[in-house]
């Protein structure tokens, strides 16, 4: 089933990238639903995987990861039926099925789930941070995508990039409008974290590695926020904020789970 | 008049100069006037016209000693624009004979333009050539020149899509925005100062979806009646800085010689907007926006240069249009080289006629008293008679060389025909 999916995914990027060199529609659209098969099938692994482990597949860094590529998928969708931005596919696509590769590649190491995992807040806690995560990561390709047309339109070198991207102010509404989604998850995912830990380790707070990074990439985007709602940030500032605000989310998210220890890691959550 | 004349072509346009250079040396008021009158003071020159728009500078020069006539313009047009000569020399383009005729053409068609087909620069040849005619700067291959470059613009405009085509500065601003902005629609505009260009884009800037504008010009009756074609509101340049606040696009084309925009001044207006993009398109030159505005976060300045390269982009869609055009203008360019040879056979024919005009007269001398006794209606048919007859006589030799003109046989038929009639000979 999984393999389905990187299939279906691998194809509907190879197609979005032949949409964005010959900018021709109908490749697009095939790509669009060749992804939506792709994510329909990667969520059925999934809710299989949810199944016979009893929580969410999220406990080692190949399922973390096919999971990440999933909420990517699903943030583009989602954002796909506000805007209606093809091109942003054939950034978001191959991110996704970049994770999927490295997640694919990676040996199975899960052993048996404790049974601590097999709880409902641990479900709600990671899901919306990787949906939050997913929406995040859309806008930092939205961000990046907004300095490539910002930097062509500037120097007017109004070549191949800038008919193929789409315009500064939907780049910029893109940015936001993720950001404004992404947020709340992000904040979600740390409080029902909280409320987790304190029912399964009797401490809402901890100052695990983990949790510290978690909360400097929250207060990252928390500050990002504010200058866009209150200080009217915009444009070129707002979108390398949210490229450094993005770096910290995934340091986080590598860091946090792979070398700084602590029992987010996945070693200590895979140990028996 | 001798037949060892070239037509020449020396000038610059938008895509051999720099804007800077332009600057010095296009539509100051006065240049074109000094030009006509060093053109008509120099041995050098038979004819010549002098074309100086804001985005080109051209001489069209009928000479004798074409090398001298060049070096001599070189010179003219470097004093006139107040550099050195070294300066001005790798921007200018030379055309002789065929190719200035071809690139006089092309000119006048707009095929030359930086926004191709676009309406103006047929009216500004016209004035230059007007202006030539009144300075008699302009003679007999000029005055042809002139009018068939005319003709091959109309015809170039009425057989070919080129100046429907949404290929110009408006279309080229419009896409640029749209590409900033997203939409149009609900976006404002200021437009500064009140040209012909700066009209036709705003129309398009409308057509677009823009809703609310200001036209801000140096005197303000000229705002106001501009105002009133757009349903925009009038104001003083003074209350720029105000209406920069609420602006998204600004275009400008005054004929200002210093910066409208400053960089400090659209700093100072950023904050108030709370960062929302504003795009100045400057189609003036001397240009308007001082180029260091562009520097400034979501602030996007486009020079005429820069939507030159904008337009550049475009032109690839319509080659189909630009091919029919060229062939347009090689056929014009053929025609007007066939007449020019037959300037080769005009004195001959000259000289055939008045001979024969000089024949009827003597021999009328000679049957003076003989015709005075008829009445004058007969005399009147007699004179008809033999005036028919020299005409027809004539006819065929005449039609025969014109036919041979261009050919490389002509030398030697003119030769004979200066012979048979012994036209070369004093009596």
């Amino acid at each position: 089933m999984f393999d389905m999916a990187l299939g279906l995914v691998l194809i509907a990027s190879g197609g979005y990238v032949v949409f964005i060199v010959s900018q021709k529609k109908w490749v697009a659209g095939v790509s669009f639903w060749v992804l939506a098969a792709g994510f329909v099938c990667h969520s059925l692994f999934l809710g299989l995987r949810y199944v016979a482990l009893e929580t969410l597949p999220v406990l080692d860094f190949k399922s973390a990861l096919s999971f990440f590529s999933w909420s990517i998928i699903a943030a583009y969708l989602a954002l796909y039926a506000r805007f209606r931005l093809r091109v942003l596919g054939s950034f978001a696509a191959p991110l996704a099925a970049v994770f999927m590769i490295l997640s694919s590649a990676m040996p199975w190491t899960q052993g048996p789930v404790k049974p601590v995992f097999k709880s409902l807040w641990l479900t709600a806690h990671a899901g919306s941070m990787f949906l939050g995560n997913g929406l995040l990561a859309v806008m930092f390709l939205s961000a990046v995508m907004y300095l490539i047309q910002e930097r062509q339109i500037k120097k007017k070198l109004l070549g191949s990039f800038f008919k193929r991207l789409p315009s500064l102010a939907t780049l910029d509404s893109i940015n936001r409008q993720s950001l404004v989604y992404g947020f709340p998850f992000l904040t979600l995912g740390m409080i029902t974290g909280a409320v987790y830990a304190q029912n399964a380790l009797g401490s809402y707070w901890r100052w695990d590695p983990k949790e510290v990074w978690s909360l400097i990439t929250w207060l990252l985007y928390a500050a990002l926020l504010h200058e866009r709602l209150v200080a009217g940030w915009r444009g070129r500032r707002a979108a390398i904020g949210s490229i450094v605000c993005f770096c910290a989310l995934v340091f986080t998210f590598v860091g946090g789970s792979l070398w700084l220890g602590g029992y987010h890691s996945f070693r200590s959550l895979g140990a028996p | 008049m001798s037949d060892a004349f070239e037509i020449i072509n020396i000038g610059m346009n938008h895509r051999t100069a720099p804007v800077e250079l332009r600057e010095c040396l296009a539509a100051q008021e006065d240049h074109e006037e000094r030009a006509l009158r060093a053109i008509r003071d120099c041995d050098v020159i038979r004819e010549g016209a002098y074309l100086s728009t804001c985005n080109r500078v051209e001489a069209i020069l009928v000479t004798d000693r074409a090398r001298e006539a060049e070096r001599w313009m070189l010179s003219l047009m470097a004093e006139l624009g107040g550099t050195p000569r070294d300066t001005i020399a790798p921007s200018i383009y030379i055309h002789k004979g065929l190719d200035a005729v071809e690139h006089v053409f092309r000119v006048a068609a707009s095929l030359d333009s930086m926004v191709i087909g676009e309406p103006q620069i047929l009216g500004q040849v016209k004035e230059a050539y007007a202006r030539a005619t009144r300075r008699r700067t302009s003679g007999v291959i000029l005055n042809r020149l002139m009018h068939k470059a005319f003709h091959v613009a109309k015809r170039v405009r009425t057989e070919t899509g080129i100046c429907e085509s949404a290929v110009s500065i408006s279309y080229a601003a419009v896409e640029l925005g749209r590409k900033i902005f997203h939409e149009l629609e609900g976006k404002k505009v200021l437009l500064i100062g009140a040209g012909e260009m700066a009209e036709v884009a705003a129309r398009h800037l409308i057509t677009a979806g823009v809703d609310g504008m200001w036209v801000a010009n140096r005197t303000f009756e000229r705002a106001v009646e501009v105002a009133g074609y757009f349903q925009a509101e009038a104001v003083s340049l003074d209350e720029i800085p105000v209406v920069l606040e609420k602006a998204d696009i600004v275009l400008s084309s005054t004929a200002a010689t210093q910066y409208v925009i400053t960089h400090d001044m659209t700093r100072n207006v950023l904050r108030k907007r709370r960062n929302r993009p504003l795009f100045f398109i400057d189609i003036a030159v001397p240009r308007d926006v001082e180029p260091r505005v562009n520097d400034l976060e979501n602030v996007y300045v486009y020079d005429i240069d820069d939507l030159k390269d904008v337009v550049e982009y475009n032109r690839e869609q319509r080659k189909a249009e630009a091919a029919a055009a060229d062939r347009i203008i090689q056929e014009e360019v053929l025609k007007f080289d066939r007449w020019l040879k037959t300037l080769a056979v005009v004195p001959t024919i000259r000289s055939l006629r008045e001979k024969a005009e000089a024949i009827v007269r003597s021999e009328w001398k000679k049957s003076d008293a003989a015709l005075a006794a008829l009445s004058p209606e007969q005399r009147e048919a007699v004179r008809v008679l033999t005036r028919s007859i020299v005409e027809k006589v004539l006819n065929d030799p005449i039609l025969f060389l014109k036919g041979k003109a261009g050919r490389e046989t002509l030398e030697g038929y003119l030769d004979v025909t200066r012979k048979l009639f012994n036209l070369d000979r004093e009596e």
